[in-house]
């Protein structure tokens, strides 16, 4: 498209932009729903509520939470870190229940085995129930990382540049190409940390590959 | 297993660390510190604008005519409005804006008095807070107007806003949201017209939604700018506006005082001297029907004055 | 929060045509035309592509395809392309229905091929025996073995839709999200919080409510709570068989 091939660089940028507003969040979303959802597993009096709490903040939409971080946090009102801290705020929503439903799928004998070996809790956890959560984990952080593109792009309405922008600007201007560019910029982006995330589950439980090739 | 968790920690933690190596991109255009300089040696400017294409082009063009001069500029735009940048103006986010004499007086104070150009500026400069000033002013205005379909004005006889007083409450009124509770809004138009409309309709500032709005019967009667060129092209009809009730509004830039050094007063008061309506009016035409690039026409604008 | 307070308290923003009550109706009239042209699309393309295997591949790829396509640009996209063609205020409403069914038809689809594809086998192979002709066997059986996995996708979109439709007031219509967007227009935080508030309270309402019905429709002897109580003492009774 014309358009397009006239402003690469713009649209490079903007997309750089947005892997940083969408892939900061995730990994820290994931950092911070590792212990929340063990907490969930491990205690099953807290599962519900704390499901039912995170599913809650998932459903404040993304408009209001970026306008109202600069309240809660006292950053600038035009500050990226408003856009990261809501968008951990979802990612976190999101991956609390499938790290916890991640670490309850891990078979019972495994865990006790792990233990008759003597294997200490902390170790076990992180050498065998949390490799063995794996695809379970990774298939929520793919639909959390695909959400994230999604949810950055609205705050274009306020201003922020990323590829949003593009669809605020064409929109201003009537023009559609700045628009579906945008869009397929979107999705190949979410597309391509999709397959990431999927290339690096499928990296760190090589069992599973040589279970399908036996 | 202990050594595919590293795998993945690592390359989780290198993805990371390119993202924030790679010169923060969560700055705007040109890599520059939003902190105020506290010595002129290292001076760099944050220029924002509002979220119209006519805004866009004049910050491009005060960030294009500084930038010409050595000074360090980056840009924030498409803020919103008023009521989300002047706040950011305030605490010193941003440091200079493209403004309007009179729409800019109105929203400090409703009562502003900007009739003329004289008296816009004039209210413009007491009102603004301590640490802002204004430059000069420049020939160019775009202003609010009530605009309505020629078929519209036929039939009701329209010709200035005066003459929707008998007929607003049939109307629905379109415009941007801000508009609903500001004074150069929907209660300022009640106020000084008297003019209650049927409903107001919060749509976009003057972009392709008022603009379709207007043309399908949404609504009857709509907020565009006076530079609009979507004006023309549909053959709508901007009443007049007797009462000077939107006023003057000239373009002038709005900066932080710690930041109008001589050389950054001299360079923007030299774009204000070049700038026309006309100019004005055939930059927004530009980037709007023709699809160019605010930046684009920016350069052009300041090569063509020998400004960058 | 007290900004919230004050706007939920003030009569005034109970009344009138932009009042609170107004919103909440909008907003649940686009969520309910929006999930009802989505299930109309979603539920029987479902049942096929699990009832006769075919497209599963296609489907897979484009219910994950289609997560990734940004709403606010679709949006846009779709109000400047259909806008001008349509007259009247339909002109913005129509996109934007029609964009936010798009994005609700894949967990819809998603939800009823899983539900088929998922069923027992034995209870299939049952079915023929008796003698039940394709479009019996749908119906009769599988459908409603499928239930609970129609149901789940329904929910997610329902949920998906609550919060989506919230972006329709960028386009100018009405809905919770206008309460957002006038909110941040003149920045009255109050309002803003308060829209934000409504759409969390209305999608879990909106939740609760179609938990209920799946209670309703569900068959019990399908209900995974109950099943897999029963399971657990199952082995339970032959770990300790007193």
């Amino acid at each position: 498209m014309k358009w397009f091939l006239g402003h690469l660089d713009q649209v490079a940028q903007l997309m750089l932009n947005h892997v940083v507003l969408a892939l900061i969040p995730l990994v820290v979303g994931l950092l911070l729903a590792l212990p929340l959802g063990w907490l969930a597993k491990r205690y099953r009096g807290l599962y519900s509520p704390l499901i039912a709490g995170t599913g809650l903040l998932y459903t404040i939409p993304s408009l209001a939470l970026f306008i109202l971080m600069p309240l809660v946090l006292g950053t600038g009102i035009l500050d990226p870190v408003n856009v990261v801290v809501a968008l951990t705020v979802y990612t976190v929503a999101l991956l609390v229940r499938t790290v916890a439903d991640g670490l309850g799928s891990v078979p019972d004998e495994v865990v006790q085995a792990a233990t008759a070996m003597g294997i200490g809790r902390i170790r076990r956890f992180w050498s065998v129930e949390l490799p063995l959560a794996v695809p379970v984990i990774a298939a929520g952080l793919r639909v959390a990382a695909v959400s994230n593109v999604s949810i950055v792009s609205v705050a274009a309405l306020l201003g922020i540049p990323q590829l949003g922008s593009l669809f605020t600007d064409g929109f201003a201007r009537n023009f559609l190409d700045p628009i579906v560019v945008g869009i397929l910029a979107c999705m190949v982006l979410a597309l391509a940390m999709d397959l990431a995330i999927l290339l690096l589950s499928r990296a760190a439980t090589p069992w599973l590959r040589t279970r399908v090739a036996a | 297993m202990k050594k595919h968790l590293a795998i993945l920690a690592a390359a989780a933690t290198a993805l990371a660390l390119t993202a924030c190596s790679s010169g923060n991109p969560l700055a705007s255009s040109a890599p520059a510190s939003s902190a105020p300089a506290s010595s002129g040696a290292a001076l760099s400017i944050v220029v924002g604008s509002a979220n119209f294409p006519e805004s866009e082009i004049l910050a491009d063009i005060y960030a294009g005519a500084l930038k010409a001069k050595g000074i360090t500029v980056s840009t924030k735009l498409n803020i919103a409005s008023r009521e989300t940048y002047v706040p950011a103006l305030k605490s010193g986010e941003i440091d200079l804006f493209p403004e309007y004499t009179g729409g800019f007086s109105k929203y400090l104070s409703a009562d502003a008095d900007t009739h003329d150009e004289a008296s816009a500026l004039a209210s413009l400069k007491s009102l603004l807070p301590d640490t802002l000033t204004a430059l000069e002013p420049s020939a160019a205005q775009d202003k609010d107007s009530i605009t309505v379909t020629r078929a519209t004005a036929d039939k009701y006889s329209l010709k200035t806003i005066e003459d929707l007083a008998p007929v607003a409450g049939q109307f629905v009124l379109g415009g941007p949201p801000e508009w609903k509770n500001r004074a150069l809004g929907v209660p300022g138009l009640k106020k000084t017209y008297g003019l209650i409309f049927k409903d107001f309709k919060a749509l976009d500032v003057a972009g392709p939604l008022t603009v379709q709005a207007l043309k399908n019967g949404q609504v009857q009667a709509a907020n565009l700018f006076t530079t609009d060129p979507s004006i023309k092209a549909n053959d709508f009809v901007s009443l007049e506006d007797t009462k000077q009730f939107f006023g003057a509004q000239n373009v002038i830039p709005v900066i932080q005082k710690t930041k109008a050094t001589p050389e950054v007063t001299a360079a923007l008061n030299a774009v204000s001297a070049k700038l026309t309506t006309d100019t004005l009016a055939s930059m927004v035409t530009k980037v709007v029907i023709d699809k160019e690039d605010a930046a684009t026409v920016a350069a052009e604008f300041l090569s063509t004055n020998g400004l960058g | 929060m007290n900004l919230l307070w004050t706007w939920l308290s003030d009569p005034e923003s109970w009344q009138g045509s932009s009042g609170i009550p107004v919103r909440v109706a909008e907003h649940l009239a686009y969520s309910a035309a929006t999930l009802f042209l989505a299930a109309l699309v979603g539920i029987p393309l479902g049942l096929w592509i699990g009832h006769t295997g075919r497209g599963r591949v296609a489907v897979v790829n484009l219910v994950n395809g289609v997560r990734s396509v940004p709403t606010l640009g679709l949006l846009f996209a779709a109000v400047l392309v259909v806008g001008p063609l349509l007259g009247g205020d339909i002109a913005f409403l129509v996109p934007s229905i029609f964009v936010l069914v798009l994005l609700a038809i894949p967990p819809i689809l998603a939800g009823a091929y899983a539900g088929v594809e998922g069923i027992d086998p034995g209870a299939r192979d049952a079915a023929r025996g008796m003698g039940m002709s394709s479009m019996e066997i749908l119906f009769r059986v599988e459908v409603p073995c499928a239930l609970p996995l129609i149901f789940s996708g329904l929910r997610s979109a329902a949920l998906q839709v609550v919060a989506t439709a919230t972006l329709a007031a960028s386009v100018s219509l009405g809905g919770l999200g206008r309460f957002l967007i006038d909110g941040q227009a003149y920045r009255d935080y109050g309002q803003m919080a308060g829209g934000a508030l409504l759409v969390a309270v209305l999608a879990v309402l909106v939740d609760l409510v179609f938990a209920g019905v799946q209670r309703l429709a569900v068959s019990p002897g399908l209900s995974p709570i109950r099943s897999a109580r029963r399971v657990r003492t199952r082995a339970q009774l032959a770990a300790n068989p007193t």
